[in-house]
């Protein structure tokens, strides 16, 4: 700080603190109706401090599900959800690390038209083609499987570009010396490239991660029987439709156990997640 | 930055085997259904799928005479402009407070960050509950405070209200990092400089700090205006489910809708390929101007 002001001091905490009540306030609303039970819930206005019902609410939605609209239990769900954002991210990780390594250490017909092909998925986000990819799937036979949840979403041009752009800044004398050395390509991507790209590939992964198990519109069409929903699909099935008889203190336990895991992802991994995100877009 | 190495593997069978499976995804999932999307969308299907027969350009001539479509891109405009509005001005306001001061930096960034963890369907979810028109909270702080009657179901503004809420709540968190990551950038010099030649806080924020921001501000624009086309499709599907009355039918719900629960598939593709029209722009703008910047730097 260059001068000493103190009301503009004061003025900043107060609107940062007024900033972070206004994003916890749905937060909290959510956490104390996971812990009422539904009659509590149908109070006016409904209660604004945690009830005693927190494990019995958990525990029903996580092995038992919401009774009427869809009685998948969540814990399936969160099972789902987890292999559908590691196979995206992990998935999204390899390939790119690979085609991207390609790209830069080899000089050979078609690399350029490749690379067009890879960028040009950048423009066809999964919103703009689902009748066409929903097609491919179903043709494929690949509706209600884990493949068709997550390979369509898995071609990355962000990714390859993100190692793209950091294999240029790996030094050439690198490479010139594994050659030396009497290395040849593969020995060089999996003993100096693949070390070098550690904190590139964790910083890629937390926001991957999140990407994968946020999905929505995907999941959506792709999962038509209930034991292949995964939690952000789910909780959207829980409610009918309408008002009536929605039993928020269930709906919206799973709602905090659809919050939790990315959450813990991004708190953890902070600094990887800022760095990646931030660098992802240069 | 040299966008090639000087010294590169030979041609063998190696580097065709590394992009394959990229390659394999890309045109069985991406490019296939894509040329698809372009095709049908010059066909017309009758209602049994049986008779499909070529019309040309009909499709997208019925789709720009049809009120409805226009309709749909009307509230896309809106609420695209609102969304990306208002999260962009709360995210700099906070971003600029929080560069200001010296401690609690860390603490703040790590209390306004999480958000962005949150799936935008499950952000609505959460704020259809606080303004939902039985239980919600703030239904009853509207009404026994303001004596004001609120139900996003029956009403239009309201109900685009609530999902540009949703939206921005979570855009702002994103915002935010890019916004303060660009402050920490500008040399403190620049920034004493100004105060000694007499400016203030406000002052050199704008005329010093905005400036010199202005490449993220315009990278977040587009990055925001994206998000508001195409991530926004779980916000109001969980909520409004682009009611009432069509209110909140934005593009990518109105594909949905006719493709999926019309059965409309020439017209559907039709809307399909002005999307992928309108993504292409965005993103040819984006490059160009990183490009750009990449210079200037």
């Amino acid at each position: 700080m260059i001068e000493h002001r103190p009301g503009l001091t004061i003025l900043c905490h107060a609107i940062l603190l007024l900033a972070v009540a206004t994003l916890v306030f749905p937060v909290w609303i959510t956490l104390v109706a996971s812990t009422h039970s539904a009659e509590q819930m149908r109070q006016v206005p409904i209660p604004l401090w945690p009830g005693n019902h927190l494990l019995e609410n958990y525990i029903t939605v996580l092995t038992k599900g919401v009774e009427g609209a869809s009685t998948a239990p969540v814990g399936r769900m969160l099972v789902n959800s987890l292999i559908m954002a590691l196979s995206i991210s992990i998935g999204k990780i390899v390939i790119s690390i690979l085609s991207a390594f390609a790209i830069v250490y080899y000089r050979f017909p078609l690399k350029m038209f490749f690379f067009w092909l890879i960028f040009i998925t950048l423009m066809l986000p999964v919103e703009v083609r689902i009748f066409p990819t929903y097609k491919v799937v179903s043709d494929l036979h690949m509706i209600d499987t884990y493949a068709g949840l997550t390979l369509p979403l898995i071609a990355s041009a962000t990714a390859t570009f993100f190692f793209r752009q950091f294999f240029l800044t790996v030094p050439d004398e690198l490479m010139e010396a594994a050659r030396m050395d009497g290395a040849g390509s593969l020995r060089f991507f999996w003993d100096i490239v693949l070390p070098l790209s550690r904190a590139n590939m964790a910083a890629l992964f937390v926001i991957l991660f999140i990407y994968g198990w946020n999905q929505y519109l995907w999941p959506l069409l792709v999962t038509t029987q209930e034991n292949m929903y995964t939690t952000v699909i789910g909780i959207k099935r829980m409610i009918p439709g309408g008002d009536a008889a929605v039993d928020w203190n269930l709906v919206m336990s799973a709602a905090m156990l659809a919050m939790l895991p990315p959450a813990i992802v991004v708190i953890l991994m902070q600094k990887w997640f800022v760095k990646g995100l931030i660098e992802q877009e240069k | 930055m040299a966008s090639q190495k000087r010294a590169q593997y030979p041609v063998g069978w190696l580097p065709y085997a590394l992009v394959a499976p990229q390659l394999a995804i890309t045109l069985i999932f991406f490019i296939w259904p894509a040329s698809q999307a372009l095709w049908w969308s010059l066909l017309v299907q009758d209602t049994f799928g049986l008779n499909v027969q070529f019309v040309g350009l009909l499709n997208f001539r019925e789709l720009f005479a049809d009120t409805y479509y226009l309709n749909s891109f009307w509230v896309t405009g809106v609420f695209s402009t609102l969304m990306t509005g208002s999260a962009l001005v709360i995210s700099l306001l906070l971003a600029a407070c929080c560069d200001y001061l010296i401690r609690g930096t860390r603490a703040y960034k790590t209390l306004l960050v999480w958000p962005y963890a949150v799936a935008p369907a499950v952000a609505a979810v959460l704020w259809a509950f606080i303004f939902s028109p039985g239980a919600g909270i703030m239904t009853y702080a509207l009404r026994v405070w303001f004596g004001y009657d609120w139900n996003y179901l029956l009403n239009g503004g309201q109900a685009l209200t609530l999902v540009v809420i949703a939206s921005a709540w979570k855009q702002v968190s994103y915002n935010f990092l890019f916004f303060l990551a660009g402050m920490q950038a500008i040399p403190k010099s620049l920034i004493e400089a100004a105060a000694i030649d007499g400016a203030g806080p406000l002052r050199r924020f704008a005329t010093v700090v905005f400036p010199l921001l202005a490449p993220t501000t315009f990278f977040l624009l587009v990055v925001n205006i994206v998000n508001a086309f195409f991530e926004s499709f779980g916000v109001i599907d969980t909520t409004t489910q682009g009611g009432p009355v069509r209110a909140t039918q934005i593009l990518v719900y109105k594909v949905f809708q006719d493709g999926f629960k019309g059965g409309d598939l020439g017209g559907s593709s039709a809307q399909s390929v002005v999307l992928m029209a309108i993504v292409m722009g965005l993103t040819v703008i984006q490059f160009r101007y990183i490009e750009r910047r990449i210079q200037y730097a």
